[in-house]
C-alpha cells in the first residue's frame, strides 16, 4: 500500500471479496529526518496508507526494505546511468522487490498472494500456465513494468484494478470513502520527484561525472558534456550546441566517454536486441513469430517480427523504423493485449 | 482473536482505579492550582495528594518533585538544566552510558553541538556499566553523568548507587533515567545516592503525557520552559491536573502492590524465557539475567528478522517489540545490543518480551506454543540470510 488510491482500491477489493488481508508498506529509504526526496511512499503517503488500511480494518505495517531498495534498484539505475544506458528501475522493483523480497515476506505472514495497485491482469490458461495481460484502461496499463515476473511470480500475484478504468477506481474508492480518492497520480520514478537524475547518480557514483566530447555520426567534435549518465538515447534538449537542424542523441559510449548526437531520422531503427529474457505466455520461441513490441512506457507498441537467441536473449525486427532504441530499457512483446515476454535492450 | 499484550515496557494500561481517578478531576476539578479561590484551592489539593504518592514512590519528599509531561522532559530538565546552570563553573563536560535511552543520548547531541564535551561509557556483554570505565570518563570539568537504573530492551539494572558515590568524587551531579524500574521495582533516591532522577506515570499503568523529575533539595536547574512560576519556578505552565491526578494514583497502586507483583511477573517472565529457549531452537537471552527488571527479557532468533518475527507474531495476536518503541519504523541495529558487542545480525534479530499485570500463565503458554511454527516459517523463507 504506498497510500495512493490504486493500492488503497486493491485493498479495499482484496477485503471486500472476505479474504483476510494484511496491508503493507514498503519503506524504501531513510525519512527519519522528513527527508522527502521520493514522492512514493513519502511520510503522508505511509500514513494516507495508515489511515486506508484503519478505514478497511484490516492491520498494516510498514516494511523496512532500505537495504535491499539499494542493493537492486538504486545500485542497479547508477550503475545503468554511469554505463550510458537508460535503466527502469520500476520494472526492477516489480520482479526484484515487490514480487521478491515483499511476497517471501508476506508469505512469511501466511499470505497466499501479494496485490498490488498495478494495471494489469493476471490469469491462468486451463493448462496451468500464468498469463499477462494489458490492462483494460490503455492509458493506464502497466504490463510494461511486470514483463520480468518468472511463473511462481505471476502465481502469487493479484492485481485487483487491473479489470477497471482509472476512474472507476477513483469512483470506487469515493464510494469507499477513502480520503485518497482523489489523491494525484504519483511521478514515474519515486524515488527522484524532481526528475533530476543527473545529481543522483552523481551523489551515488561520484566516479560518474567524467566530461568528455560530443561529436557528429562523422566523428567531428561538435561540443563537450559533464558525463554521459546525463543523457538518454533520443534526449534532444540539455546538448548546448548551436546546430541548424535540431540534433539527437544517437549513442552514448561511456568507456570512451563520447556523446554521439545527430538528426531525428538518424534515430530510426528497424531491429533490436535484448538480454535477460522472461518469457511468459510461451517458452521461447525458435523460429520467426509475429508480435509487437513496446520499447518505452510511452510507446505504442509497434508490429514486427519475433525470434528467441540463445542465452535468454531475444531479436526483434520492426515492420516499421522506431525512433530511439533505447538501451537499458525494457522491450516487452505483445500478442495484442497478452504479454508474451520480455527483455532488457542491449 | 484473543490478544496477548507483551510490550509493558514501552506502554502499560490505564488502571481502571486510575482512569476513574481522572475521570472525577477532569468533570470535578477544572479549577487552576495556581489560583488563590476555592476553585484552586481544590485543584491544589488534588496534586499536593499526587505529589505525595509519587513521591512515596521513589522515597522522597513532596518538594522535591517536579512534575513534567513525561520521561523525555524530565531527562532534558535533568540534563539541560544541570549543565546550563553549571555553565558558569566552567564544568562543560557530560557523560552518559552508551545504551541510553534516546532522550539521554540525543540531549547529550544537541548540547555537543553547543560545545558541550561529551563521553558515551561502554558496557560488558552482559549491558552493565564498569565503574572503572566512568572513574577514567570523569573530570574536573565533567558536570552531569547519566546512567539509566533499568534498561528499556533487555531490562538489566546498573549499579548506580556505585557509580553515583564515583561521579561524586569529582564534584559531578549524578541522574538516572529510572522510567523503567519505577513502579517495577524498588527505587529509594536516598540509597541510590544520585541527584536527578526522571519517572514517567504511563510505564506503572498511569497516563500518557505526565511524568516527573526528582531533583535533590538546594540543586539549581536552569528551566528548559520559561513561564510562570508553577512548580516553584522549575517546570513553568499550568499543571496537568488529571495527569498528574492519574501518575499519582497510579504510584500509589504500584507502591501498594510492588513486592506480590514483582514475584509473580518474575515468574512469569522465567516461565516464558525458558519455554522460548527450550521450544525454539537458535534462541539466546540477550544481557545480563540478574540483576533485571521482573518483566523484561530481550531474546536473539538465529536467522530471523525482528521486523517479520514481530509482525508474524502480531498476526497471531500477540503483541511485543524489537528493542524500544521508540525505534520502531526504522530497522536500525539496537544501539544497546551493539554497545554490547554484539556483531550485526544479532542486533537485528532480537525480540523484547515485557509482561505485565494482566498475563497470565496460560497467555505465556500460549505464546510459547505459537512461537516455533511462526520461527520455523519465518527461517524457511529467508532466501538471503541475514548478513552478518
Amino acid at each position: 500500500m504506498s497510500g495512493g488510491v490504486d493500492s488503497s482500491v486493491a485493498a479495499a477489493l482484496v477485503a471486500g471479496q472476505g479474504h483476510h488481508a494484511i496491508g503493507l508498506s514498503m519503506q524504501l529509504y531513510d525519512q527519519r529526518d522528513g527527508q522527502t526526496f521520493g514522492s512514493c511512499c513519502t511520510l503522508d503517503d505511509l500514513h494516507d496508507a495508515r489511515r486506508v488500511a484503519h478505514a478497511l480494518g484490516i492491520p498494516h505495517y510498514i516494511l523496512n526494505l532500505e537495504r535491499r531498495f539499494q542493493e537492486t534498484v538504486i545500485s542497479n539505475f547508477v550503475r545503468e546511468y554511469a554505463a550510458g544506458r537508460t535503466p527502469l528501475p520500476c520494472a526492477r522493483c516489480n520482479s526484484d522487490l515487490k514480487f521478491s523480497t515483499l511476497l517471501d515476506r508476506a508469505r512469511g505472514f501466511g499470505a497466499d498472494h501479494v496485490a498490488t495497485g498495478h494495471y494489469a491482469r493476471v490469469e491462468r490458461r486451463p493448462d496451468g500456465r500464468w498469463l499477462l495481460k494489458r490492462s483494460v484502461d490503455p492509458d493506464k496499463d502497466q504490463s510494461y513494468f511486470l514483463f520480468a515476473l518468472t511463473q511462481d511470480q505471476l502465481a502469487a500475484a493479484s492485481f485487483p484494478v487491473g479489470g477497471l478504468h482509472k476512474p472507476a477506481v477513483r469512483a470506487e474508492a469515493r464510494r469507499l470513502g477513502l480520503q485518497v480518492a482523489d489523491k494525484p497520480d504519483s511521478q514515474e520514478i519515486c524515488f527522484l520527484p524532481n526528475g533530476d537524475y543527473a545529481s543522483f547518480v552523481a551523489r551515488h557514483e561520484p566516479a560518474a561525472p567524467r566530461p568528455g566530447p560530443i561529436v557528429d555520426e562523422r566523428g567531428r567534435v561538435l561540443g563537450g558534456h559533464a558525463g554521459v549518465h546525463r543523457f538518454t538515447v533520443g534526449q534532444r534538449k540539455g546538448l548546448g550546441i548551436a546546430a541548424g537542424a535540431p540534433l539527437y542523441v544517437l549513442k552514448l559510449d561511456a568507456e570512451t566517454g563520447t556523446v554521439t548526437v545527430g538528426p531525428r531520422a538518424a534515430l530510426e531503427r528497424t531491429t533490436l536486441t535484448a538480454s535477460g529474457v522472461n518469457w511468459i505466455a510461451v517458452d521461447a520461441p525458435a523460429g520467426w513469430v509475429s508480435a509487437s513490441a513496446q520499447i518505452r512506457h510511452r510507446h505504442r507498441a509497434a508490429s514486427g517480427r519475433l525470434r528467441a537467441l540463445d542465452g535468454s536473449r531475444a531479436e526483434f525486427i520492426f515492420d516499421a523504423p522506431q525512433p530511439a532504441v533505447t538501451p537499458g530499457q525494457a522491450v516487452v512483446f505483445y500478442d495484442g493485449d497478452l504479454v508474451i515476454g520480455g527483455g532488457w535492450i542491449d | 482473536m484473543q490478544r496477548i499484550y507483551l510490550d509493558h515496557n514501552a506502554t502499560t494500561p490505564l488502571h481502571p482505579a486510575v482512569a476513574d481517578a481522572m475521570v472525577a478531576v477532569l468533570r470535578e476539578e477544572f479549577g487552576n492550582p495556581s489560583s488563590v479561590h476555592h476553585f484552586g484551592q481544590r485543584a491544589k489539593a488534588a496534586v499536593d495528594e499526587a505529589r505525595s504518592a509519587v513521591a512515596a514512590l521513589i522515597g522522597a519528599e513532596p518538594s522535591d518533585v517536579v512534575f513534567t509531561s513525561g520521561g523525555t522532559e524530565s531527562d532534558n530538565l535533568a540534563i539541560r538544566g544541570a549543565a546550563e546552570a553549571l555553565e558558569r563553573t566552567g564544568r562543560r563536560h557530560l557523560v552518559a552510558s552508551a545504551i541510553e535511552h534516546e532522550a539521554v543520548l540525543n540531549t547529550l547531541k544537541a548540547l555537543a553541538r553547543r560545545g558541550w564535551s561529551t563521553t558515551l561509557l561502554p558496557v560488558d556483554g552482559t549491558g552493565i556499566v564498569a565503574p572503572d570505565a566512568l572513574r577514567e570518563a570523569l573530570t574536573d570539568q565533567t558536570a552531569v553523568v547519566s546512567i539509566m537504573h533499568a534498561n528499556n530492551e533487555i531490562g538489566t539494572v546498573q549499579p548506580v548507587a556505585e557509580l553515583a558515590r564515583i561521579a561524586h568524587e569529582r564534584g559531578a551531579l549524578f541522574h538516572t533515567d529510572a522510567v523503567q524500574s519505577a513502579g517495577k521495582i524498588p527505587v529509594d533516591v536516598k540509597a541510590l545516592g544520585v541527584d536527578l532522577l526522571s519517572i514517567s506515570a504511563h510505564k506503572f499503568y498511569g497516563p500518557k503525557g505526565i511524568g516527573a523529575l526528582w531533583m535533590r533539595r538546594g540543586l539549581r536547574l536552569l528551566p528548559v520552559l520559561t513561564g510562570g512560576k508553577q512548580e516553584r519556578n522549575r517546570r513553568a505552565g499550568t499543571e496537568n491536573v488529571p495527569g498528574i491526578v492519574g501518575m499519582g494514583a497510579a504510584a500509589a497502586l504500584a507502591r501498594g502492590k510492588m513486592a506480590e507483583e514483582a514475584g509473580r511477573l518474575t515468574t512469569l517472565r522465567d516461565r516464558l524465557e525458558e519455554g522460548i529457549l527450550r521450544a525454539v531452537p537458535g534462541t539466546a537471552v540477550n544481557g545480563a539475567r540478574t540483576p533485571r527488571v521482573p518483566n523484561t527479557t530481550n531474546i536473539s532468533f538465529d536467522r530471523i528478522e525482528a521486523e517479520s518475527l514481530l509482525i508474524a507474531l502480531d498476526l497471531e495476536g500477540i503483541a511485543v517489540s524489537t528493542g524500544s518503541a521508540c525505534s520502531s519504523g526504522t530497522l536500525e541495529p539496537s544501539h544497546v545490543l551493539k554497545a554490547m558487542g554484539f556483531p550485526p545480525h544479532r542486533t537485528q534479530n532480537s525480540i523484547r518480551f515485557s509482561p505485565g499485570a494482566a498475563n497470565t500463565e496460560a497467555e505465556i503458554d500460549r505464546v510459547i506454543a505459537v512461537l516455533p511454527a511462526v520461527v520455523e516459517k519465518l527461517r524457511a523463507l529467508t532466501r538471503t540470510p541475514v548478513r552478518a
